[in-house]
């Protein structure tokens, strides 16, 4: 009860304070510093409308500069001492002599890649399957659901899906159920090798076919690319080529392996894979935020191209693909990085699930860790110092497109 | 676009069918759990979620036969029937942990000492004995019974009545919403101000204010963690409400500017200008003009920052504390998944009071959530 009282009264005095503030501070500035009348009034009024931005702007500039502005700044500084004294990058060579830490980092570049392509490719699917029938809306808000759950809660509902008992008893976690219908037999081949080394092998051609067109214009003669756009296509092809490598172990994975039939396996402590359950289920949430954005931009696509295309002939994964997907591109590159951003930042989720065991660390858990259960302050900061790296091209290249936008 | 799948029926079906695997797949881990908790502990340990709908045919915990007992023709009798309450179907049963499917539905089995115990496929059973079985033990009978589907309320009554891992779940509830209203109200004020000023007034650096909030837009709040617990350690405020109210505001408002500047630079110029020319102030032609005409933009904002503050983990752990008065929903949550994790209606239960505040606010607001998110990202 006490609490709820003190919540009460403190939006009523943030509200009031705000209100207050905003209009005595009008209220002053246009009585009283430089009233609109008297002998010098044509200097007051421009004198007050240089001043009241600065009024309205006041407690937003104040409440950024000392929450988002100083801390990252103090975090630097931070990262440079020990024990309050300075160190220089002591705190550095530290960490990267850390395994814990070159985990995290492996772990969150698969994540970078991972998550923001499979929910941008979910929710491109189903932005475009539910545009197109009658009960799409109903789909669109279920698809998009997650988006509304905790990282926690998530965490809860998908560890139930992970769960692994013994196996004389009764799995009661999805996944351990389906698996243990697979016995080994002509069924498990097609379902657990055949079936699945197509789909990776779908995926090499889709990535090689990918980095091909995007390198094409690169090896094109005669023309010269901006700079900045070859160094985009030179970062997606080399991005591309190293999901290829990644895959093609797979492959000859899925074909060769032992597959432990019949036995419960324990998901979540299954070195490497498990980092991917981790993953699903940030796909999961996130999958419902591209499908909003995405379907939006895609009807948005002007229907002329579209008639134009069907009256060329093209078939619907053309027109698709062809048309619709490059004139949708700008969005996909927000949807993108908007993810990357989330990824970034990803924390509960590892929590709540592993805690960073089996090898499923991240940074954010990482530097976590370093600040409250280590209090090492000094490596925490330094870690979250990389997270900051790791943003920065994002927030550059926001700027940049910030700033084209005011012109 | 419909003229060209239309054409082709096939298509049309593979689109239904597509969509309709892609909602299964997103929806059934939720209802997974939320299947889960209703059930009672013995359920879903016993079987997964997915068959709660069908009959099950699982073994039963032992039931002690008791009961009086009754004498005819010199035989003593006690019967009744072993499903209390819900019904069931015995297939096998048996009286030793040893050998618990003896004997099927129906068979009479012999005890020694002149007693027999028949029990029949609804649950019924007799015991007879030759002699008074007043000071004897009876005996324990183990059974196999298909049970109909039963769902209970009672794991939602546990959770938020009775304090578990040393905290009530009805209190976490009243601290989460403690934390988030004004965390979302205290924002929206303070950014309303300064985006009217970033859209409609002149002022030099105004380009450079614009860019930098775009910049903080995508600063991790993993940076503001330690600096800001000392600044509040230093003040004074420690770790308690009113230093996660400041820290959420702080961390909401570049998005909260960011949104609400787009959406009111895009106001009708004229409006607003007319209204200048009739000699309104700033402040009237805010209050008067655009703060209602930007409510959508405001609505959306809210809804994201009451999602935001209600599900975050991390502020909260940093600016909170964990004792039973400052708990919030998701510290709650995961401190059970590391004490309780095999208790599944424990964390099914409370997992779901967690989440139902963010889906009905979702499902009732979703037309603003999506304006928002639209808003903030296509251009």
């Amino acid at each position: 009860m006490e609490q709820a009282f003190q919540a009460l009264v403190v939006i009523v005095l943030g509200v009031g304070g705000c209100i207050g503030y905003f209009y005595l501070s009008n209220l002053l500035l246009d009585r009283v510093l430089c009233p609109a009348r008297g002998p010098n009034m044509g200097r007051n009024i421009n004198r007050a409308s240089m001043i009241r931005p600065w009024l309205f702007l006041f407690p937003a500039i104040f409440a950024l500069g000392l929450y988002l502005a100083y801390p990252v700044v103090a975090t630097a500084w931070m990262s440079l001492q020990k024990d309050g004294e300075f160190v220089g990058l002591q705190n550095y060579s530290q960490m990267v002599s850390e395994p814990k830490f070159w985990e995290s980092m492996q772990n969150n570049i698969l994540w970078l890649i991972v998550v923001p392509a499979l929910s941008t490719a979910f929710g491109l699917l189903a932005a475009q399957l539910t545009d197109r029938i009658r009960w799409g809306n109903i789909a669109k808000s279920l698809i998009f659901m997650p988006m509304a759950i905790s990282f926690v809660g998530a965490s809860v509902i998908w560890k139930l899906i992970y769960d692994t008992r013994p196996v004389d008893q009764a799995q009661i976690g999805l996944l351990n159920a389906l698996w243990l219908k697979f016995e080994g037999g002509f069924g498990s081949t097609i379902g657990l090798r055949v079936i699945p080394a197509l789909l990776v092998a779908v995926l090499i051609l889709a990535f090689a076919y990918a980095a091909w067109s995007i390198a094409r214009p690169l090896l094109k003669a005669g023309v010269k690319p901006r700079p900045v756009a070859m160094i985009g296509r030179l970062l997606g092809v080399a991005i591309l080529l190293a999901l290829i490598w990644e895959i093609v172990g797979w492959l000859t994975g899925v074909l060769s392996n032992d597959l432990p039939y019949g036995q419960p396996q324990t998901w979540l402590s299954m070195p490497y894979w498990n980092s991917y359950f981790l993953m699903i289920v940030l796909v999961w949430i996130q999958t419902g935020f591209a499908m909003v954005i995405l379907s939006a931009a895609l009807r948005g696509v002007p229907e002329e191209t579209i008639e134009a295309a069907i009256l060329d002939g093209a078939n619907p994964f053309q027109i698709f693909f062809r048309i619709k997907v490059p004139q949708i591109m700008p969005t996909v590159v927000v949807v993108w990085t908007t993810i990357t951003i989330t990824v970034l930042k990803v924390f509960d989720i590892v929590l709540a699930m592993t805690n960073g065991q089996w090898e499923t660390q991240v940074l954010a858990n990482y530097m976590y860790d370093k600040l409250f259960r280590s209090l090492d302050w000094g490596v925490g900061s330094a870690s979250a110092m990389v997270i900051m790296a790791m943003v920065t091209p994002i927030l550059v290249w926001n700027v940049i497109s910030a700033r084209r936008e005011m012109r | 676009m419909d003229s060209i799948a239309g054409k082709k029926p096939a298509l049309i079906w593979a689109v239904h069918i597509s969509t309709a695997l892609l909602v299964l797949l997103w929806v059934l881990p939720t209802l997974g759990l939320l299947v889960s908790s209703f059930r009672t502990s013995d359920q879903i340990t016993s079987s997964g979620w997915w068959q709660a709908l069908s009959t099950q045919e699982s073994q039963l915990p032992a039931i002690r036969i008791e009961g009086a007992e009754t004498e005819s023709d010199g035989l003593f009798v006690i019967k009744g029937n072993l499903f209390e309450t819900l019904g069931g179907n015995v297939s096998h049963w048996g009286t030793s942990s040893k050998a618990p499917e003896a004997y099927a539905a129906g068979d009479t089995a012999d005890l020694g000492d002149g007693r027999s115990l028949t029990v029949t496929a609804d649950g019924g059973y007799a015991l007879t004995s030759s002699a008074s079985m007043a000071d004897l033990r009876l005996p324990r009978v183990f059974l196999t019974a298909s049970t109909p589907p039963e769902f209970t309320t009672e794991n939602f009554q546990n959770v938020i009545a009775s304090p578990l891992a040393g905290q009530s779940i009805g209190q976490a509830f009243l601290n989460t919403l403690t934390v988030a209203i004004p965390a979302t109200i205290i924002p929206i004020l303070i950014a309303a101000f300064a985006a009217y000023a970033l859209a409609w007034m002149e002022f030099p650096g105004r380009p450079l204010l614009i860019a930098a909030i775009m910049a903080l837009l995508v600063v991790p709040l993993q940076l503001a963690l330690i600096p800001l617990l000392q600044l509040h350690n230093t003040l004074g405020i420690g770790k308690s409400y009113l230093g996660i109210w400041l820290a959420h505001t702080g961390f909401g408002l570049p998005m909260a500017i960011y949104l609400l500047r787009n959406y009111m630079a895009g106001l009708p110029r004229e409006v607003i200008e007319s209204a200048r020319v009739d000699g309104a102030t700033d402040f009237q032609i805010f209050r008067r003009i655009v703060l209602p005409l930007s409510f959508p933009a405001l609505a959306s904002f809210a809804i994201f920052q009451f999602l935001w503050t209600w599900n975050d983990l991390l502020v909260a752990l940093v600016f909170l504390g964990t004792g039973n008065d400052q708990q919030v929903l998701t510290g709650n949550l995961v401190n059970l998944m590391g004490s309780r994790g095999g208790d599944w209606e424990i964390l099914a239960a409370s997992a779901f009071v967690s989440i139902a505040v963010p889906l009905i606010v979702f499902f009732g607001m979703q037309k603003y959530l999506v304006r928002g998110l639209l808003a903030g990202s296509v251009k």
